[in-house]
């Protein structure tokens, strides 16, 4: 059986997660034996237009996006959109509720007009997508897994619960008991709480969970002393898009 | 010659982070367009961090670009700490500089190993070069490794960091773990100097080509400045970096999403070459031995050389993190509470971080309200700095080139380009080549 052709593609991002995947190091050439290459251009020079699976990266911020995001979606088999960026629009629509000429002559200044930009979206706001790889960056651990399951020819399994089971069974202190705050109970699990493990909090980057109760996330919140504004402001710098929809 | 017409577009240059385009045309022998053009999305980091609070600024900010993480969320924590007058303790600045040092040798082994590499070898990728040289990319993948676990031992994991946050630490790593990675520091140097001799053997493939600039990075009386310094230049010399607007005068060009910069002439460099021709005298011992043996001294104008730089400064990072361990270890590591989250006084003030990333100086200059919010922000990116500097060595270097075969041209413009290792999306993105 011939090997599947698979290709990368970056929209706005930081390449952070085809960074993850550059990173595989030796895994990376095993990986190389069972699929081949044909678009990466953060690492390759040759180009093809014939692939079967796309790994897209970044969100869609321009008009002009969205025509290479059907010519992708014509070619492609599959499409799984990697990272939060790509997943759910992840930080890039923090600047969505703000007036977007003043963000550009924020930037840009009195040549902003050259610069044509729109609300950041995920890729599913513009084409369908068959996987995703969540996170804020991907995880080489979850990126092999669901490449492993498409390969296989079955559904990657993703969680359908929020971090704070994982957090649970890693025995952390809760951030709240910290006096800390965390979007935790209403974000997409699959991260292993990796973030509270360092000593931090959840951020979000993972976007919403499946039927999150976001009302009384933000009345805890509120709560343990935020005021309404400021827990508003938390569930913007991942949920964005996410929540707009919603 | 005379008769030559040349129209070169390469599109989305390749091995580069970003997307970036060469255009090139020449008509009758005379070149009409010589251009470096950005087309990547542009993102608006700066109004996005508008209205966000104080303890947010570095993760926002970190998301700026996937590679030099590290080094933005360290800019993002020194602009925050400057404005609210934070200071951080002797222990976890060590900590801070040796999370440098991980970005550094990564992205530097990175861009040697596999986006430099396939040229000099005149294959399109690595993945040819994993099958005839099987040895040296193992040997370029171990140091890869390395980088990447020190990362991990001090950020919580190697890009968008944990651990970093405003004040100091979340998290330490362990004295053992510490000592363990010294040893594996230590471990490395062979397989350096092995990457080192791989580099020398391929040398002559790097074009000589000088076009004399200015270069500008961070300089220290006592130290190879990468966490902190003043500003230095080769043509005016060091100024507070409170100052640095005077250096970087940004400007917009219409072809371009990504902002210029430009100094005392029309353009400047920043990145290794720069820091190696600013800080030469500070390098460590074997890195000063690794420039020797590519003859490389400063001040040096060939931005091919930016490449050898790299493998120098790579060679300065695993010599230095293994010196400041061994301070770590003298002054005895203080532990710290679980979950550390140190206690800071909000105030209003304006702030600015500068730190050394693998590609430049890089700046993050944040104004917060009373309560903590950041009312203003403004990044300037390495890469940015450096693309004007890109176009006029590409104006300079094609005259030069103009009688070879248009593939050569266009593989020694993509050449240029990458010595420069541009990070676009930080910027925006980088790379076509049009001649006509």
């Amino acid at each position: 059986m011939a090997k599947p052709k698979v290709a990368f593609f970056d929209f706005a991002g930081c390449e952070g997660d085809q960074l993850q995947v550059a990173n595989l190091e030796e895994e990376l050439l095993t990986l190389l034996g069972q699929v081949e290459v044909v678009a990466f251009r953060e690492v390759m020079k040759e180009q093809s237009d014939n692939y079967d699976i796309a790994f897209i990266e970044g969100s869609c911020t321009r008009l002009q996006d969205e025509e290479r995001l059907k010519q992708i979606r014509k070619k492609a088999k599959l499409v799984v959109a990697i990272g939060s960026c790509a997943t759910i629009g992840g930080i890039n629509s923090l600047r969505n509720d703000k007036d977007l000429d003043d963000v550009r002559k924020t930037v840009y200044g009195e040549d902003a007009r050259l610069f044509d930009s729109y609300a950041a979206r995920p890729i599913d706001a513009v084409i369908p997508v068959d996987a995703y790889v969540h996170g804020c960056p991907i995880t080489k651990d979850e990126f092999l897994s669901v490449v492993k399951s498409l390969l296989l020819g079955k559904k990657p399994d993703i969680p359908t619960y929020p971090v704070c089971v994982e957090c649970k069974k890693n025995e952390n202190v809760c951030a709240f008991e910290r006096g800390q705050y965390c979007v935790g109970p209403v974000t997409r699990a699959g991260c292993n709480s990796c973030c509270v493990n360092e000593g931090t909090i959840c951020w979000g980057c993972r976007g919403l969970v499946d039927n999150p109760n976001e009302n009384s996330e933000k009345e805890v919140l509120i709560k343990y002393g935020l005021t309404v504004d400021d827990a508003i402001n938390k569930f913007k710098l991942y949920f964005g898009w996410q929540e707009r929809k919603r | 010659m005379k008769e030559r017409n040349l129209d070169i577009n390469v599109h989305h240059v390749t091995r580069v982070e970003g997307h970036g385009t060469i255009y090139v045309n020449v008509r009758k022998g005379i070149i009409e367009k010589c251009e470096w053009n950005i087309s990547e999305a542009p993102r608006f980091f700066e109004a996005m961090v508008v209205g966000r609070n104080w303890r947010e600024l570095h993760h926002i900010t970190s998301r700026i670009c996937g590679i030099c993480s590290i080094g933005h969320t360290l800019a993002s924590l020194r602009a925050t700490e400057a404005a609210m007058g934070i200071t951080i303790s002797e222990q976890d600045l060590k900590l801070r500089k040796l999370a440098l040092h991980a970005e550094n040798m990564q992205s530097h082994v990175l861009h040697l190993g596999f986006l430099v590499l396939p040229d000099l070898l005149g294959v399109g990728s690595v993945i040819p070069v994993a099958s005839s040289n099987p040895e040296e990319v193992k040997t370029v993948l171990r140091v890869h490794r390395l980088a990447n676990e020190m990362s991990n031992l001090l950020c919580g994991r190697t890009t968008h960091p944990q651990r970093l946050i405003p004040g100091g630490f979340s998290k330490i790593p362990s004295m053992k773990e510490l000592a363990e990675l010294r040893e594996r520091l230590q471990a490395s140097v062979p397989d350096l100097l092995k990457v080192a001799e791989l580099f020398k053997s391929l040398a002559s493939k790097l074009p000589d080509f000088t076009r004399e600039t200015e270069f500008i990075g961070l300089t220290k009386p006592d130290e190879y400045a990468l966490y902190d310094g003043n500003l230095g230049s080769t043509d005016t010399g060091t100024a507070p970096v409170t100052e640095y607007l005077s250096f970087t005068n940004e400007y917009i060009v219409p072809w371009s999403t990504a902002k210029r910069a430009k100094h005392t002439r029309d353009s400047y460099m920043v990145g290794a070459l720069a820091r190696f021709n600013l800080n030469y005298d500070k390098l460590s011992p074997l890195a000063k031995k690794t420039a020797e043996l590519f003859g490389l001294k400063p001040v040096c104008h060939n931005p091919f050389m930016n490449n050898i730089a790299q493998l120098v400064e790579t060679v300065h990072s695993v010599e230095d993190s293994i010196r400041l361990i061994n301070e770590l270890e003298a002054a005895g590591l203080q532990p710290q509470p679980d979950y550390n989250n140190p206690p800071i006084k909000v105030k209003a003030g304006r702030g600015i971080g500068a730190v050394e990333v693998p590609r430049g100086i890089l700046f993050h200059d944040y104004t917060y309200n009373e309560k903590g919010v950041c009312t203003k922000a403004n990044c300037i990116i390495p890469t940015n700095q450096n693309h004007g500097n890109i176009e006029l060595d590409m104006k300079a270097l094609l005259p030069k080139i103009l009688d070879k075969k248009e593939k050569e041209i266009e593989l020694s413009l993509e050449m240029l380009v990458r010595a420069y290792d541009p990070c676009i999306s930080c910027s925006t993105h980088c790379v076509k080549v049009n001649f006509v």
